[in-house]
Parts: structure tokens; C-alpha cells; sequence
């Protein structure tokens, strides 16, 4: 159990800063994820913490201790990569006691650890194939296995479960969050998958551009983003926003409303038409496109009779609206 | 096994002599035959030359069946000089300076494919560029400097000269090899505690064993075949097998069918090593062209 705290970290490639001056506390054996659109820097923080790259500016602490020079292996964390970076030409044994062999552990020991690993994850009977012989889902859990038999201070991994299918994907992310909380083991994970780092996390990192954009539990980012960006990018469907009279009406530049505090109100003030439904089988999401011509998304139950081109007339819960000004900066969180 | 010899089975039964025109045919056009015909063409002639007599082998037009065989010139080039310090020589030189050439190359390699700076790509193009220059501009102030050092016609000597000769195209050859291997698998060795020198022999090499093995071939051929160099800072103590056949065309007069001897017998070293390494050379050399 291990804490990182990152002082003012900023990383520059050639003309582009690529980190911007990242404060941030990762806390012992609590699950950190960081989210955020394709390019925001997740994978370089990563790496800058995982020693792979070196740090331009600030610090990097790891149970307070300055990892400036200390080389990657060091620093006792284990990377999970997205491409698993398995050595092709060794077995699932050796893949899994590499890291153990080049520290001079006695074989003995090596090959205790490698089985005890083997059996948590269910490899045993795997041990003596190549990773060209493993499934996607095998494979990911050797690189899982890899890092766990370093009994490392903190697990890194980024977007290890891009790679799988939805239905395997599912199941990993509960697995890794079960073997994460048995060990109570520091994690980062890192995704750009929202629904992924709701599932999965005890605190999200959002990032936009190299800054941090809002941290907090997953309920908490949901419930009160401190941002409009974080409050678009958090949530599936994403918030609908409204601007111009109707924000007025509410003291803001900017309203946003999740598509499940929309009710269905023949009264209601926000008026359209029905464009497409897309059936879930318990819920429906309905494309609506207000008077004003503004796409909006609702969620309703499936007993509701909607087709397209129907009128159709809501009213936001009042209690769940957010309200943002011409910074996009929420106005009810502090 | 049973595979084979069923459509082996099946082959002969339909063997027609039609099919034996159509099967002859279609061998004599397909292109690539006729390309190693004209490939090998030079090779045959020599083959041929070293049976005949020095008469025959000059003779025109030339004879390619029905001439004396004999095994005469073979005889004369191993007994009457010194084709086994030649080739003691050979291996010397063109081995170390392989060896040498990866030693150098292969971390020089590693750290253009995974540590690149914004320089590298013009590293890379400068150092082919020296390729372009011809040796002999650089004869005179070579074996000046030999001259003065003790280098001439020294192992040593040769070895240094072929190295940095062949080391631009070895780094290249490595270079593009090692781009083809995935460079996380590298930072996963890092991560696991593996020293660069780990990570270069036991994760890195592996990968790039058909590379690494096509590479020595290359060079160690270029090595072996190397005569610019040879025939001009050797003159007994370290002359080569190519140095050891440009002496049957001098300087009592050209001995054609010795001269194709000593080449033949030159040649087996470098077909020997070829065969035995064919497979890993096939798929090192296609590196990268199928995924
Ligand atoms: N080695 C590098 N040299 C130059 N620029 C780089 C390098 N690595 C990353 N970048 C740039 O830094 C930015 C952040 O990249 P990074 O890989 O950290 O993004 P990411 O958040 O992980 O994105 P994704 O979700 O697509 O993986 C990108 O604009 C990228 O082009
Ligand atoms: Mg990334």
C-alpha cells in the first residue's frame, strides 16, 4: 500500500505540453482511474509515473520518497500495457517469473510464486504454452499475473481491456477490481471509456488537454461536475445543454440535465418531436429535437408508446438541473 | 507423410506424356527460373572452368559438355599454394569483423529504433551516405595511416577497415528490424528489473533472431567477398581467399580454370553457412513485408 503524489508535473514534447502542471494525490489501495478524450495525456502521466519517461518539471513521490532518479524497476510498480507486451518467445512461466529470475530469486522460490499466482488467476494450466497460444483474455491475464508476482507497491495499467470483447470486458473489470481490493493494493487505471472508470473506480481523474479537469468518487463527479466538460463527458448518454433564453430563465449561460430527469409532461415547457428511439428492452433512449431545433435525449421506460415524428413535451426535474456560466463553470458546486 | 505420398499416387497415375510437355513448358516460362538461370549463369561457367583444362577453359566458343574432366586445377590450388592460410586468413577477418560489426551495431541499432532523438533519421542517412564515397578516395590517407600504425596487412588491420565499411549497412539492416518489434515489450523488461544488457540479450534478441542471423550472413558475405581492401593493405601475412584468386591472374599470365578453382573453392564456406541457416535467412530477410 503505497501512496503517489504528483507536484506541479509538467512534460513537454518538442512544442506541445503534453502535462500541464499536474497536482494530484493518488491515495494507498485505492482504485484511481484517470479518463478523458483520446490524446489528453493519460498514457504519458502514466509513464512519467511509471519511470518509462523522464519528468520535465515538478516531483514525483512515491510513500514520500523522490523518484527523480530512481529507474523505472526501482520504483516497485507493475505496468499492465494495453498490448499486453508479453515476450513472445518465452512460456507463460517465464513471462511470469521474469521479473523474479533477473532479480536473482532462487528458483525455488520463483517457481512457488509463479504457481501461486498461476492458481489466483486461473493460468495453471497454461503455464507451459507461448503467448501466441493464449486467448485474448489469457493473455490479458498473464500480463496481470506479470505484474502481480512482483507483489508491487502499486499496479499501473492503461486501457488494458481495449483489446477484449464487451462480454469479457465486463468480467475483467470485475475481476481486476476484486483482485485490486483483496490485495488492497494501490491502482491507476487508465480509460477513455467513462462507463468503465464509473464502474471501476474509488476516485476519477478526469483530464482535458493535459490538465486535470475535476477529481472526486464516482457518485460525487456524477452528481456535482464542477465543469461543463466533465459534466458532457461523464455520464451515457451524455448531458443534454441548453443555452440562450431557457438558461437565462435559470441565471445561467448554460443548463445541462441528464436524459433520466426528463419527465414525460404533455404541459411541459421543453416541446418537440420524436426523431429515432433506440430500444434497450428495459428503457428507451428518445432523440428529441425541441422547437428551437436543439437535440435533446431522454430516457423512459419501455411501456412508453413512442414512434418518430410524434409531438412530445418534458419537464427537467428542477432539483437535477446544472447550471453553468459563459466560463462553463458550474455555478452550484464550489 | 500419408498426404504426400497419396497425391504423389495420384500424380502418377495421370503422368501422360502431355503432361510432361505441359510441366516442362511451364517450367521454362516461369520468369523467376529464367531470372536464377542468368543469376547463376557466372557461377555455372566457373563451375565448368575448373574441370577443364587451362586450354579448354579458354577455348571459343566455349564447351559446356564433352571436354575432359579432371580434378587437376582443385589438386594444384590446394597443394601447390597456400589456399589454407588463405583461408584460415579469410575466416579470421571476415568473422571478427562480423562480430565485431554486431557488437557495435546491435546497440547502436537499439538505440536509433527505441530511443530516438529528433537526429536520428539524419544519422541514419549520413551514415549511408559514406557509403557513396568510393574506397579509393580514401586509399592514400588509409594506408598512410596503416602504414604508420603497424596496420598493414595485419588481421586486425583488415578486420577494422571491413567493419566500418559494412557497419553503416548492418545498423540499417538492425535498425530496420528492431522497428518491427514492439518497444512496450522492451519497457515491460524495464519495468520487470531487466538490465540493458537483459533486455538487449534475453528479450530483444530473440525477437530479432532471423534479423540478427540475416544480418551476420550479409555481412559476413560482404566481408568474405571483399577485395578492394584486401588486395590492396594485404600482402602475405593477412591476404584473404580473394586476394589468394586475383594472384592465378598474376603476374606469370591468367590461369582461367585455377583462377575458377580457387573461386569454387572460396565460394563452399559461404554456401555451407547460407544452407545451414536458409530458414531463419528467409524470414529474416522478409521481416516486416508479411505480418
Ligand atoms: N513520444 C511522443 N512524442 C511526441 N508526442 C507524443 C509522444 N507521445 C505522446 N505524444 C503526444 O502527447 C499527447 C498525449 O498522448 P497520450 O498518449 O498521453 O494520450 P492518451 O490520453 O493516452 O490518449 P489515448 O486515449 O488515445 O491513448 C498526444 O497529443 C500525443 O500525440
Ligand atoms: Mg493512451
Amino acid at each position: 500500500m503505497s501512496n503517489i503524489v504528483l507536484e506541479r508535473v509538467s512534460k513537454r514534447f518538442g512544442d506541445t505540453l503534453v502535462t500541464d502542471n499536474i497536482d494530484l494525490v493518488i491515495p494507498a489501495g485505492k482504485f484511481t482511474v484517470f479518463v478523458g478524450p483520446s490524446g489528453c495525456g493519460k498514457t504519458t502521466l502514466l509513464r512519467l509515473i511509471a519511470g518509462l519517461e523522464d519528468i520535465d518539471q515538478g516531483r514525483l513521490l512515491i510513500d514520500g520518497a523522490d523518484m527523480g532518479q530512481t529507474p523505472p524497476a526501482a520504483r516497485g510498480l507493475a505496468m499492465v500495457f494495453q498490448s499486453y507486451a508479453l515476450y513472445p518467445h518465452m512460456s507463460v512461466r517465464a513471462n511470469l517469473g521474469f521479473a523474479l529470475k533477473v532479480a536473482h530469486t532462487p528458483p525455488r522460490d520463483i517457481a512457488a510464486r509463479v504457481e501461486a499466482v498461476a492458481k489466483l488467476l486461473d493460468l495453471s494450466a497454461l503455464l507451459d504454452r507461448k503467448p501466441a497460444a493464449l486467448s485474448g483474455g489469457q493473455r490479458q491475464r498473464v500480463a496481470i499475473g506479470r505484474a502481480l508476482v512482483r507483489e508491487p507497491k502499486a499496479f499501473l495499467f492503461d486501457e488494458p481491456l481495449s483489446n477484449l470483447d464487451a462480454a469479457l470486458r465486463s468480467q475483467m473489470r470485475i475481476e481486476i477490481r476484486r483482485l485490486q481490493q483483496d490485495l488492497g493494493i494501490t491502482a491507476i487505471y487508465v480509460t477513455h471509456d467513462q462507463a468503465e472508470a464509473m464502474t471501476m473506480a474509488d476516485q476519477i481523474v478526469v483530464f482535458r488537454e493535459g490538465r486535470i479537469e475535476q477529481v472526486g468518487a464516482p457518485l460525487e463527479i456524477y452528481r456535482r461536475p464542477t465543469n461543463r466538460f466533465v459534466a458532457g463527458f461523464i455520464g451515457s448518454p451524455c448531458m443534454n445543454f441548453l443555452s440562450g433564453a431557457r438558461a437565462a430563465a435559470f441565471g445561467a449561460t448554460t443548463i445541462g440535465f441528464r436524459p433520466e430527469h426528463l419527465r414525460l409532461d404533455a404541459s411541459g415547457e421543453l416541446r418537440g418531436v420524436v426523431r429515432t428511439v433506440e430500444h434497450l428492452g428495459n428503457e428507451a433512449l428518445v432523440h428529441v429535437q425541441l422547437e428551437d431545433d436543439t437535440m435533446i435525449t431522454a430516457r423512459c421506460t419501455e411501456d412508453t408508446a413512442l414512434h418518430p415524428g410524434a409531438p412530445i413535451a418534458f419537464t427537467p426535474d428542477p432539483a437535477s438541473i446544472h447550471r453553468f456560466d459563459q466560463d462553463n463553470r458550474a455555478l452550484d458546486v464550489g | 507423410m500419408s498426404l504426400h505420398s497419396s497425391s504423389f499416387g495420384r500424380s502418377a497415375a495421370h503422368w501422360t506424356p502431355n503432361a510432361h510437355a505441359q510441366f516442362l513448358r511451364h517450367r521454362v516460362d516461369d520468369p523467376s527460373v529464367g531470372a536464377a538461370f542468368i543469376v547463376a549463369f557466372p557461377l555455372l561457367w566457373a563451375l565448368l572452368a575448373s574441370f577443364k583444362t587451362e586450354l579448354e577453359a579458354v577455348a571459343f566458343p566455349p564447351r559446356f559438355v564433352g571436354f575432359s574432366w579432371s580434378l587437376d586445377n582443385y589438386r594444384q590450388v590446394l597443394g601447390e599454394s597456400d589456399y589454407l592460410g588463405a583461408l584460415r586468413n579469410s575466416i579470421i577477418i571476415a568473422g571478427g569483423s562480423s562480430l565485431l560489426t554486431l557488437l557495435l551495431g546491435v546497440p547502436a541499432a537499439w538505440a536509433m529504433a527505441f530511443a530516438p532523438t529528433r537526429h536520428t533519421r539524419a544519422l541514419l542517412l549520413w551514415m549511408l551516405s559514406t557509403k557513396m564515397l568510393p574506397a579509393v578516395g580514401v586509399l592514400i590517407p588509409i594506408f598512410l595511416f596503416y602504414r604508420d600504425w603497424g596496420l598493414l596487412d595485419t588481421h586486425l588491420g583488415v578486420a577494422l577497415l571491413l567493419t566500418a565499411g559494412n557497419l553503416p549497412i548492418a545498423i540499417w539492416m538492425l535498425y530496420a528490424n528492431f522497428k518491427e518489434v514492439p518497444g512496450e515489450i522492451l519497457e515491460a523488461a524495464r519495468m520487470d528489473g531487466a538490465s540493458l544488457t537483459q533486455e538487449i540479450l534475453i528479450v530483444l534478441a530473440p525477437m530479432a533472431a532471423p534479423g540478427l542471423a540475416s544480418t551476420f550472413f550479409l555481412i559476413f558475405t560482404l566481408a568474405w567477398n571483399e577485395s578492394f581492401w584486401t588486395l590492396n593493405i594485404t600482402t602475405t601475412d593477412a591476404t584473404t581467399l580473394t586476394a589468394f584468386i586475383a594472384a592465378f591472374s598474376s603476374p606469370q599470365g591468367l590461369f582461367w580454370a585455377k583462377l575458377s578453382a580457387a573461386s569454387m573453392l572460396s565460394i563452399v564456406p559461404v554456401i555451407v553457412i547460407g544452407w545451414l541457416c536458409q530458414r531463419q535467412l528467409v524470414s529474416g530477410l522478409t521481416f516486416g513485408a508479411v505480418k
